[in-house]
């Protein structure tokens, strides 16, 4: 019994502080509903908040299909989730998942538009790979030019979300536009759609999602590939002396970080989308970041992250119909879980909590990479 | 001196910490006005705590701190300064872009016509209180800029500004220059003949000996004795401080010269800053001895060490070993063709802090079998991992709660241990040992110079550099003099005279 105890110890070190930040987030968002009731037809209403976050629940959980729903937003922040997180284990920033994920939806909304009418276990898998692969030469590219420059994947991978817009912007007018539609955008995906498991839309993309949660887990865990990219995250200066090479360690992770990437773009259009078109948007690039920092870096803690964030989806419309709170109350959760968590001294002092393992440490990651100490810059 | 009365006094002082680590039990401590008095004590044995209880950091659970005579309640460092403690950290509190006469002011500031900071007022003090100690210091100089040392003597005036009559500091020496400290214990005796009193915590004999007027030595939390130094003498020290007796004189036995392991010739190499550090080094380290590097710091010993490691590129010369040339080899090649290295940075380079023992042990070999096998070489073994560590903890007597315990709370001397055992717990051809018993306790000191000598029985090459001249004299079977990036000198270790090879350190030439 002991062993149980002590392991959900460990779970409560790792996750109090981010699941406080929830628990602070609802509190604070719940006085916002209270006061702003005051200024609506019905007047005040002190238990607005319980009947809006029971409607919110109940959006997201209640129903298959609101389960499904959750799963479906779910999915991509999961590999997004996974691109940032395993981004933080070597002590890098990857801005990028944006631009990455716009890259790798792309990849696969091409040849997806090209194998519409082969066979759905060749234009699939091959869709998939394409957009994996071009998410992962997308990553590659600031991976590079910090291991041979010391350029600050920050500050690239921000440009390079922006040069991913316009390039396929670009691409879509004048490279791939499909004939017969009245705005350019690629051609229909056909055959080559991620089929539906449950549902009316529940697709393969979700248990792939999972199952690149376990994948990355064991690469972190239990590879020494996995070793080396923590290892130059926690000191560059022993993976060095340790025969480790962080300058390539650095190129691989942010090459493996643009692939799950990648593969979060490639899923969403051929489980959602179904053709790409200029103004797609890529939210599920920052909402990424969040969910990593929520999840602590942790795959596992990264899926339920993810989950949470697709309830967010999922939940708000039941809940703005039946207790007419906006929509936008949700914006301004999220916002409060990731203030909390960035200002986690707030839930520490509320909770009263003292290990210091709970520490959000990829919070150091992004706010001291601009010490110049960051791994993977060239060699003096 | 006796018959002042004590301007200090700590009584029945306990501390247990959380863990259930009772780093305080009864501790009874006075100190004097005008007295240097020294707490002694193996890295562990409650020294910091105490000072820490002391200095409002951390709350004692019993005992009594009086002042004066009169009893008093420290509950945080502003507490403490008020009743004119001052405190200087290890890991110095300064703003590195800052002056020196901002880092004195902070929280202190001198203002003119309402909010004006007047800091041409305050350098003037400053000024003052720096002549005073005997040493001079630029008030406007920023803290980035100076010298460990200097950065060290503002910490001082940072505490003197605040009218601190007991100064507290944690390990001063640690982080000096042997010159440096020489200048510092000037300062602390200009502080007595002020009439404070310095309460200094080091686990160096030579040093208290030299400067104490009063030496307390604590043991596991309890004080084992109080001695003046014309009383006692560093073996009657060490055996209090380690609890039995210890082995101060390294028994080196005779060395057994072999083949040529490592052969250096012409080596160039540059520092950081692009200048000339190595200037056609020329060494050779045979198997089976121990060959030391003597030299004042920055000599080019930290270039050696990262050219032989692998962490940094000659821009001339060549390095073997065993007649093979390694010069533009990986730190893995390097390693696999049986060079071992123990970094004079533990934390930096040895470690991974937030690793566990298990891991650390296995750190420069992770990828080796058997610790690595199955899917292409690159899952990881964990039973032969933990197995490793398991071995090496007994055999290297590393103190900790297990393999699962975080490198992070361990003891310095026993971090120093989980890289010795890892770097000779295996086939060596050739030791690599920079400062290998820096800031370590004498227990530990004994142990890790007794595994070198082993090492070197068992047939390895062994390099040493170290900043402590003694260390190099005693181990070494012969001595290098490094100066300006060359070896100036080298002596068999029966004909190395300290004068001689100090004379050659400081000046590159036999005579000056």
């Amino acid at each position: 019994m002991s062993g149980v105890r002590s392991v959900a110890a460990q779970i409560w070190q790792v996750a109090s502080i981010p699941l406080l930040a929830i628990v602070l987030a609802f509190i604070v968002a719940a006085v916002v509903i209270v006061v702003s009731s005051v200024f609506t037809p019905t007047g005040f209403e002190p238990l607005l908040p319980f009947a809006a976050y029971a409607s919110l629940l109940a959006g997201a959980f209640a129903s298959d299909t609101g389960i499904y729903n959750t799963l479906v937003a779910a999915a991509p922040l999961i590999l997004g989730g996974l691109a940032v997180g395993l981004g933080f284990k070597a002590g890098l920033f990857n801005i990028g998942v944006a631009g990455q994920f716009l890259v790798g939806a792309f990849g696969a909304a091409v040849v997806g538009a090209n194998l519409a009418d082969a066979p759905a276990v060749v234009g699939v898998p091959l869709a998939m790979v394409a957009g994996a692969l071009a998410g992962a030469a997308f990553g590659f590219i600031p991976g590079f030019l910090k291991a041979r420059t010391g350029a600050h994947e920050v500050v690239t991978t921000i440009m390079l979300n922006n040069a991913a817009v316009l390039l396929l912007t670009w691409a879509v007018n004048d490279l791939v536009r499909a004939p017969g539609f009245s705005f350019p955008r690629t051609g229909p995906i056909g055959n080559s759609a991620l089929p539906i498991l449950l549902g009316r839309n529940l697709h393969l993309g979700i248990p792939l999602a999972v199952l690149f949660v376990f994948a990355v887990r064991w690469l972190l865990d239990r590879t020494t590939i996995g070793f080396e990219i923590r290892t130059v995250g926690q000191n560059p200066n022993a993976a060095r002396y340790a025969g480790m090479r962080p300058i390539f360690i650095t190129a691989l992770t942010m090459t493996l970080s643009g692939l799950l990437a990648g593969v979060a773009g490639a899923i969403q259009m051929l489980g959602v989308i179904g053709f790409y078109a200029p103004g797609i948007t890529a939210s599920v690039g920052f909402d990424s970041i969040a969910v990593a920092l929520l999840g602590r870096s942790n795959p596992i803690g990264i899926l339920f992250a993810a989950i949470l964030f697709g309830a967010f989806r999922a939940g708000p419309p039941l809940m703005q119909i039946e207790t007419s709170v906006p929509i936008e109350v949700i914006d301004i959760i999220q916002a409060l879980v990731i203030l909390f968590l960035a200002a986690d001294l707030i839930v520490r002092r509320v909770f009263r909590i003292r290990a210091p393992k709970a520490e959000i440490t990829e919070l150091k990651t992004i706010t001291q990479s601009w010490a110049g100490t960051a791994s993977g810059g060239p060699p003096s | 001196m006796s018959d002042q009365p004590p301007v200090l006094e700590m009584r029945g002082i306990t501390k247990r910490f959380p863990t259930g680590t009772l780093a305080n039990d009864a501790i009874d401590l006075d100190v004097r006005r005008g007295e240097i008095h020294a707490l002694l004590g193996e890295n562990g044995a409650g020294k910091s705590t105490l000072m820490n209880i002391l200095y409002g950091l951390v709350p004692p659970d019993t005992g009594q701190v009086l002042i004066d005579g009169q009893p008093v309640t420290i509950r945080d460092p502003a507490d403490a300064i008020a009743r004119g403690i001052g405190m200087v950290h290890q890991h110095f509190m300064l703003v590195p872009v800052l002056s020196v006469a901002e880092n004195v002011v902070l929280g202190n500031e001198i203002v003119r016509a309402g909010q004006l900071l007047d800091i041409d007022e305050a350098a003037k003090q400053i000024k003052l209180f720096a002549g005073k100690l005997g040493f001079d210091i630029d008030p406007f100089g920023r803290i980035d800029q100076l010298s460990v040392g200097q950065q060290q003597r503002v910490e001082i005036l940072k505490a003197i500004y605040r009218n601190a009559r007991i100064l507290v500091l944690d390990e001063p020496t640690a982080v000096l220059t042997p010159q440096e400290t020489r200048e510092i214990f000037e300062v602390f005796r200009r502080l007595r003949s002020e009439g404070a009193s310095v309460i200094f915590i080091s686990h160096k004999l030579d040093e208290v000996l030299e400067i104490a007027d009063r030496i307390t030595v604590i043991r596991r939390g309890r004080v084992v004795g109080s001695r003046k130094p014309k009383e006692t003498n560093e073996n009657e020290l060490a055996e209090l401080m380690v609890g039995r007796a210890v082995n101060l004189r390294v028994d080196r036995g005779r060395s057994h010269p072999g083949e040529i392991a490592l052969e250096v010739a012409g080596l160039r190499a540059k520092d950081d800053r692009g200048h000339e550090a190595l200037r056609g080094l020329d060494l050779v380290v045979r198997a089976g001895e121990i060959v030391g590097i003597a030299g004042v710091a920055g000599n080019g010993q930290d270039e050696i060490v990262e050219s032989l490691m692998g962490l940094r590129r000659p821009t001339a010369g060549t390095i073997r070993l065993a007649g093979k040339d390694l010069t533009r080899a990986t730190v893995d090649e390097r390693r696999d063709r049986g060079m071992s290295f123990v970094p004079a940075d533990r934390q930096r380079f040895g470690l991974v802090l937030t690793y566990p023992i298990d891991d650390n042990l296995a750190l420069t070999r992770y990828a080796d079998p058997p610790f690595a096998g199955g899917f292409a070489g690159l899952v990881r073994n964990f039973r032969e991992i933990a197995a490793n560590a398991v071995r090496l903890i007994k055999e290297f007597d590393i103190r900790a709660s297990g393999p699962k315990a975080l490198a992070a709370t361990l003891s310095g001397g026993n971090q120093q241990k989980v890289i010795v055992a890892r770097e000779f717990g295996q086939e060596v051809r050739l030791l690599v040992l920079d400062q290998p018993t820096r800031g370590l306790d004498v227990g530990s000191i004994e142990f890790i110079h007794k595994q070198v000598i082993a090492r070197r029985d068992h047939g390895a090459a062994v390099l040493l550099v170290s900043a402590e001249l003694d260390e190099v004299l005693e181990l070494s079977d012969r001595v290098l003099v490094v100066f300006r990036g060359g070896i100036v000198g080298s002596f068999a270790a029966e004909e190395a005279q300290r004068e001689k090879i100090g004379l050659l350190m400081a000046t590159g030439a036999a005579r000056a």
